[in-house]
């Protein structure tokens, strides 16, 4: 098998100079793929990706895009060589109008983002009716869709979102996905982390369980609803 | 070298210090010992003050700005408690203040009364300002009057509400308590909010204590000062004329007067040595105690001690209050020393800004290192003026005499103070944040 | 009842007065609100740096004075002005390269930075003593007035005259232009959007590759360049005197807070609250009411709520009922 166009990989460490949280921990994501990141409560989800996204401080392993190894870089330098994060909370400018949020989000950017900005909108029409509002006003659903709008704003080459179904109406989550999908289709890969483990496994190409910050199961998310143990210590039965 | 032998080595620096400037006449040192005493005095007050404001900072982090107001009050307590009464002022209008601010409390009271069992709405509004309004009204119908009466009652020496005639000493209680109260009040107000908003409320009240200080002449004379104040010490006229005491002197090999003027200092000396030494103890007692413990797990982690059910807001409330209290003594001690309340001189640089200073350098969060700092730098505050003028001397000594730069800096020797002051602030806060004697 | 007499006298008494202090005290409650959004702290240095903006102003003016430069009817110290702002420029950007750019990478706690802003408030305060002295400076010259109250009299025919000094013409337009530019740099551009980006939310902005450093350069710029429009216009209108500067903190803070920390429009709005409140409640009302009331019921005293010399627990009054009441303020400002 090839390189995965991201991955994390054999990744240990933690926040600082603090404990170690994850042990010899491995995600990685291929264009056109949702590869999703789920797991008991306090199993190092979030921790996970954030180590992908190096807020974290990684002792051993190390994390490679597209082939060049950026275990050194930081958050910022990440957005600039293509990683497009979208965190759990905090993740829009509240004050800020939509449309403003989105130019914001192609900061780095020195290119006309006009055409950029007239895809998220057809991706995302609410935004386009709601464009000069300010994105605190907006109902919870549509702040998560401006948020992920804001990260594809860099146009990045692979789109990570913690847990952004959390706290959403469960018509909202659905609608969520299928966007989420939409996005995948266009060859972006896309890395997440779901509490709602069922929902998101049934559309993960990939699916990585976590166990106290180890790989704990790894498979196709239908494999991984299918398997009974998984099944078992987690969804419920 | 141990904590405790480096720490007594600082005190004794600073005991040198004055002991030298009581003996040496050279570079800045004066070579009087009225002068050194002098400064010692003041460095016990302020050493209180810095006693104070480290509870409040040291101990929980609350950032007060206004220290001048509560030292301010402690003066005024001294009018209120030990001068002499002014006769027939009560019945001028006294009664009448009195009766006026009961009301004005009154309309407040009644507005939060309003306020919290009334539905929002317009009435609620329209009602809030009637009561306000009439309050106001009623309010200055009586004060008017009656302030005018007391100010009519020899404008010339009193003019005031005058005092109850009590001993002086009871006026430095006196004096916390009233700091108390007005602390209890800001701290009502602002703690609990964002701790920048503390900074700028404590900035308000001592502006206005200030303002009411010099403008209410009913209350202290306002500027007018109020001088002659009571003393808990002998006066030194009538030492010179106590045949005892010049004889003792004598024997000493020291002429009456110069005697007198030394034994009164010693005496206040050895007064605010008992205050200051009381107050540390209890500081200390404070510090070390569960309470202590807890203040300072608050200031710490205010998240997490709220979250094991403090209540943080009560904490800082009283640890506020306490050390406003002791500011206000501290400044009932200063009235009493100087003799004379001249709101004029209250300046916030020199009662509040240098008190910091003061703290932070001798170490926050170490009550000796608070002790150790007002005595340090008061002995420089009052010295820099001197080193200043100095310096410039230095620095000008090779320019024309009577050229308008050289004029102009040693003119501004005196503005010196400020910009050093500022700069040991920062340069403590950066490189040193523990201050001399770092807290444990 | 005489309502024309009135007006007049309330307009020149305290509409006009109140709009020029409170265009005064917007600009420099804007410095502060700019300041308290971008790095997050209380800035007490900031009257001080009116008062060593200002400073550098009035010594230009003096230079341009002697060298027989004018500017007609105009103050020559709107021709010094943009001297005196970059002196200011270089003063706060040295100082934020010295003072708070290390606490600001420890990430300190505001109240520290509240502190440190105190010892930079001292050395300015020092500063501005050191060099131009602690006394009054007068340095308001060309035409004194726009309209006289006598030439008013004369004109209209009324009893009551109505004067507009030219300084208080100067503020008022002059905030006006201020203030457009700023919101239009704010809303408009994309290094202010960046400023507005940073201040709502600062780990974002910096995931969306905004510079820290650049903002918060820019932000002292601009607040350099308020400090001293606000403390040149307050000279020109009343007259410089450095503890003068230092008193104006209260009520500058009290105008931030009443609109809403962080938030500019609310620092305009606040600054117009308080300075209308304190006219109003120390404005001597019997020459209004006298022209309102029947013949002969007019007030006996001064009919005046409270002495000029309590202006500033005015503004301590309105910041205590906001700080019980909404101690986000007027205009949502950021968190308590």
């Amino acid at each position: 098998m090839s390189e995965p166009f991201l991955i994390g990989e054999n990744m240990t460490g933690g926040y600082g100079n603090g404990p170690d949280i994850l042990h010899d921990c491995t995600i990685a994501v291929n264009p056109g793929e949702i590869a999703v990141i789920v797991g008991p409560n306090g199993a190092g989800k979030s921790t996970a990706m954030k180590a992908v996204f190096g807020m974290l401080n990684v002792r051993s392993g190390s994390v490679r895009l597209d082939g060049e190894d950026i275990t050194a870089l930081s958050p910022q330098d990440r957005v600039v060589k293509g990683m497009g994060f979208v965190p759990q909370t905090s993740n829009i400018f509240t004050s800020m109008t939509v449309e403003e949020n989105l130019e914001m989000g192609a900061f780095i950017r020195t290119d006309d983002i006009r055409p950029t900005m007239e895809q998220i909108y057809d991706l995302f029409p609410i935004l386009r009716d709601k464009r000069n509002q300010a994105a605190g006003e907006l109902s919870g659903g549509q702040r998560q869709q401006v948020a992920v709008g804001r990260a594809l704003m860099t146009q990045p080459k692979v789109l990570m979102l913690d847990e952004p179904t959390a706290g959403v109406s469960p018509i909202v989550m659905d609608e969520l996905f299928d966007r989420i999908i939409e996005v995948a289709r266009t060859g972006l890969p896309i890395l997440m982390v779901e509490q709602n483990a069922k929902q998101a496994l049934e559309i993960a190409d990939r699916g990585y369980v976590l166990v106290q910050g180890a790989n704990g199961h790894t498979g196709t998310g239908k494999e991984l609803l299918a398997d009974p143990e998984v099944r078992q210590s987690f969804l419920g039965g | 070298m141990s904590e405790t032998v480096r720490n007594s080595l600082l005190f004794a620096f600073v005991g040198l210090l004055i002991v030298l400037d009581g003996t040496i006449d050279f570079a800045f040192f004066s070579g009087s010992w009225n002068s050194a005493l002098v400064i010692l005095n003041m460095g016990l007050i302020s050493a209180i003050m810095a006693l104070g404001v480290n509870l409040q900072w040291g101990f929980a982090g609350l950032f007060n700005v206004g220290i001048m107001g509560f030292v301010a009050l402690g003066g005024l307590a001294v009018v209120l408690i030990s001068s002499a009464p002014t006769p027939g002022a009560w019945q001028a209008g006294g009664f009448g203040i009195i009766l006026a601010l009961l009301l004005g409390a009154m309309t407040i009271l009644a507005c939060t009364v309003i306020y919290k069992n009334t539905p929002k709405g317009r009435f609620r509004a329209v009602l809030l300002i009637a009561v306000l309004a009439v309050g106001f009204v009623v309010y200055r119908k009586i004060f008017d009057p009656a302030v005018a009466g007391v100010e009519a009652i020899n404008p010339a020496n009193a003019g005031n509400i005058g005092g109850l005639g009590l001993p002086v000493l009871l006026a430095w209680p006196a004096g916390g308590l009233l700091a108390a109260g007005a602390a209890w009040l800001i701290g009502k107000t602002a703690l609990g909010l964002r701790s920048d908003y503390l900074a700028i409320a404590t900035l308000g009240i001592a502006e206005i204590i200030i303002a009411i200080l010099k403008n209410e002449d009913w209350l202290a004379r306002g500027v007018k000062n109020v001088i002659g104040l009571p003393r808990p010490v002998p006066y030194e006229v009538d030492l010179q004329n106590d045949p005892g005491f010049v004889e003792s002197a004598a024997s000493y090999g020291l002429d009456p007067v110069t005697a007198s003027t030394l034994f009164v200092k010693l005496q206040y000396s050895l007064l605010f040595a008992v205050v200051l030494i009381i107050l540390l103890v209890m500081a200390q007692a404070a510090l070390k105690s569960p309470w202590g413990r807890m203040m300072r797990a608050i200031r710490d982690n205010e998240v997490a001690a709220e979250a094991m059910g403090k209540d943080v807001t009560r904490r800082h409330l009283q640890i506020f209050v306490l050390g406003s209290a002791i500011c206000g003594i501290a400044g009932a001690m200063m009235t009493t020393l100087d003799g004379q309340l001249t709101p004029g001189t209250y300046q916030p640089l020199r009662f509040t800004f240098l008190i910091w200073v003061m703290m932070i350098v001798g170490g926050s969060g170490n009550n000796f290192g608070a002790v150790l700092g007002g005595l340090l730098i008061w002995f420089f505050w009052i010295k820099v003026e001197d080193i200043g003028l100095l310096a410039m001397q230095l620095i000008t000594s090779g320019m024309a005499d009577g050229s308008a730069l050289k004029i102009h800096l040693i003119d501004s020797a005196a503005h010196m103070r400020m910009l050093t002051m500022g700069l040991i602030l920062l340069l403590v806060l950066r490189f040193s944040p523990k201050g001399l004697i770092p807290e444990k | 009842m005489d309502i024309l007499n009135a007006l007049v006298a309330l307009t020149n008494f305290v509409l006009i007065p109140a709009t020029a202090y409170g265009s005064q005290l917007a600009l420099g409650a804007l410095g502060v609100t700019l300041i308290y959004g971008i790095l997050r702290f209380s800035n007490f240095a900031h009257g001080d740096t009116m008062a060593f903006g200002t400073m550098c102003t009035i010594l230009v003016t003096w230079m341009f004075q002697s060298m027989g430069v004018s500017f007609g009817v105009l103050p020559t110290a709107l021709l010094a002005l943009p001297f005196g702002i970059l002196g200011t420029m270089a003063l706060v950007l040295f100082t934020d390269r010295t003072v708070y750019r290390f606490y600001r990478q420890q990430r300190v706690k505001p109240v520290v930075m509240v502190m440190v802003s105190l010892g930079v408030m001292f050395i300015m305060n020092g500063l501005v003593r050191f060099i131009i002295g602690p006394g009054n400076q007068r340095f308001a010259d060309g035409e004194r007035f726009i309209i006289k109250a006598r030439a008013f009299k004369e004109m209209t025919g009324l009893n009551e005259g109505l004067a507009i000094k030219t300084s208080q013409g100067i503020t008022v337009v002059t905030a006006i232009l201020v203030v457009a530019v700023l919101f239009w740099f704010l809303n408009k551009t994309r290094t202010g959007k960046s400023m507005r980006a940073y201040s709502d939310n600062e780990d974002l902005a910096l995931l969306s590759g905004i510079n820290p450093d650049r903002v918060v350069m820019i932000t002292w710029l601009i607040v350099a360049a308020l400090a001293t429009i606000a403390g040149v216009l307050y000279g020109l209108d009343k007259s410089f005197k450095p503890f003068t500067y230092f008193q104006l903190l209260l009520p500058i803070f009290a105008a931030a807070i009443v609109g809403g920390l962080g938030n500019p429009l609310g620092a305009i709005a606040g600054g117009f609250v308080i300075a209308f409140s304190e006219v109003l409640v120390t404005y001597a009302w019997k020459k209004v009411l006298i022209y309102l009331m029947p013949e002969g019921m007019g007030p006996e005293g001064l009919a005046q709520l409270l002495s000029t010399d309590y202006k500033f627990a005015v503004s301590f009054m309105i910041l205590v009922v906001v700080l019980l009441f909404k101690p986000t303020g007027l205009f949502k400002g950021k968190a308590v």
